[in-house]
């Protein structure tokens, strides 16, 4: 598949915000992609499945009401569940992007350690220290091959993208804690973590870790690695102007860390399909 | 038959509860001989059902499907008819 032949979709429903800035940077790193509102998806279903890729972006969608996320989960389940079932046995990529993140936790589809689960195996609780975190973080890439969009980020890369959240706090089922980080880890669906500048692990410390995460994640994906939540936002750090330093650097690259995220995604699209 | 039934969504032990951590501090500021708060959501459903055994297996299903995420959240439930 060549790379103007990839079409991208990115779902909006009311509270989702960033649609534009993820739309930008997908057509400026030469796909195709359309923002459609979830009503207008709704009308015709297998105009759906004819996208290559699928983006829930950020936000607060229906006002995170009963539980970040919920809401947009549930309804998708109920309405689009056949597609999206489908559209991930064809292996095709799908990223959530913070709230994004929330929607595929809550609609069991990650981490899915058996398959899309009827309920949730994990959550993103309420931020520890409470509020709501904007800022610049680290990441480091803990990924060895299994997750498509970054392949071929370095292993221990770090990365620079901004947080944005109230409910970020990654958290597994206490009693199983250590059970489900084993098996996220045997399976390679750990992707990223919060740390400090150097790479070391934030170790659950604030602000490197910015909302209290279980074993600092920041991301993850499905045991296939074709579904990626993360909490950051990598459109938010796509171009060198988006940088909170880059009055004061002298040489910047032209584009951002997030890039590197997003542009994994289309070169898996390139080589599979 | 109309029914009214009272949800109440709490936190499994263990998990900790930045809101109610929050207000408890807050509220031994202001003078209180406060231990701990624990913050919990109620939701308050009018539903029609044949009885009242049906009434509680549907409030049992939104409760798995949607008002709790098993992984953090315990939730008791109350069922009684309503005129």
């Amino acid at each position: 598949m060549k790379r103007e032949e990839i079409r991208v979709l990115l779902m909006r429903v009311g509270g989702t915000n960033c649609d534009k800035e993820t739309q930008r940077a997908f057509l400026e790193l030469g796909a195709q992609a359309d923002v459609f509102h979830i009503n207008q998806i709704m009308r015709d279903k297998e105009k759906f499945l004819e996208y290559d890729a699928l983006v829930f972006p950020g936000g607060f969608s229906y006002g995170d009401y009963v539980r970040a996320g919920a809401i947009w989960a549930k309804w998708i389940i109920a309405k689009l569940g056949r597609e999206i079932k489908r559209f991930i046995a064809e292996e095709k990529p799908i990223i959530g992007i913070c709230n994004g993140f929330q929607v595929l936790v809550e609609m069991g589809v990650l981490p899915a350690f058996n398959g899309i689960s009827e309920h949730p195996e994990a959550a993103l609780a309420t931020n520890f220290p409470p509020g709501y975190n904007c800022r610049w973080v680290y990441i480091r890439h803990e990924n060895h091959g299994n997750c498509v969009f970054t392949r071929r980020i370095a292993k221990n890369m770090v990365l620079r993208i901004p947080v944005a959240h109230s409910e970020g706090r990654f958290t597994f089922p206490k009693e199983r804690e250590n059970v489900c980080l084993e098996r996220l880890i045997e399976n390679d669906q750990l992707v990223f973590r919060y740390c400090h500048s150097d790479g070391k692990p934030a170790e659950n410390v604030y602000p490197a870790n910015p909302n209290g995460s279980f074993y600092d994640i920041a991301g993850i994906c499905n045991r296939e690695g074709t579904v990626l939540g993360l909490m950051p936002h990598p459109e938010r750090a796509f171009y060198w102007w988006q940088q909170p330093d880059w009055t004061k650097r002298k040489f910047l690259p032209q584009y951002g860390d997030g890039k590197l995220i997003l542009e994994g995604m289309l070169r898996y699209l390139e080589q599979k399909f | 038959m109309m029914f009214k039934a009272r949800v109440e969504v709490t936190l499994k032990k263990g998990h900790i509860d930045p809101e109610g951590e929050t207000t408890a501090r807050l509220l031994k500021e202001l003078g209180y001989d406060v231990k701990s708060v624990n913050v919990s959501k109620v939701f308050n459903i009018i539903l029609k059902a044949d009885s009242n055994e049906e009434a509680e297996a549907q409030v049992e299903e939104m409760c798995r499907r949607l008002l709790a995420n098993p992984t953090k959240d315990n939730y008791i439930y109350s069922v009684e008819e309503v005129e």
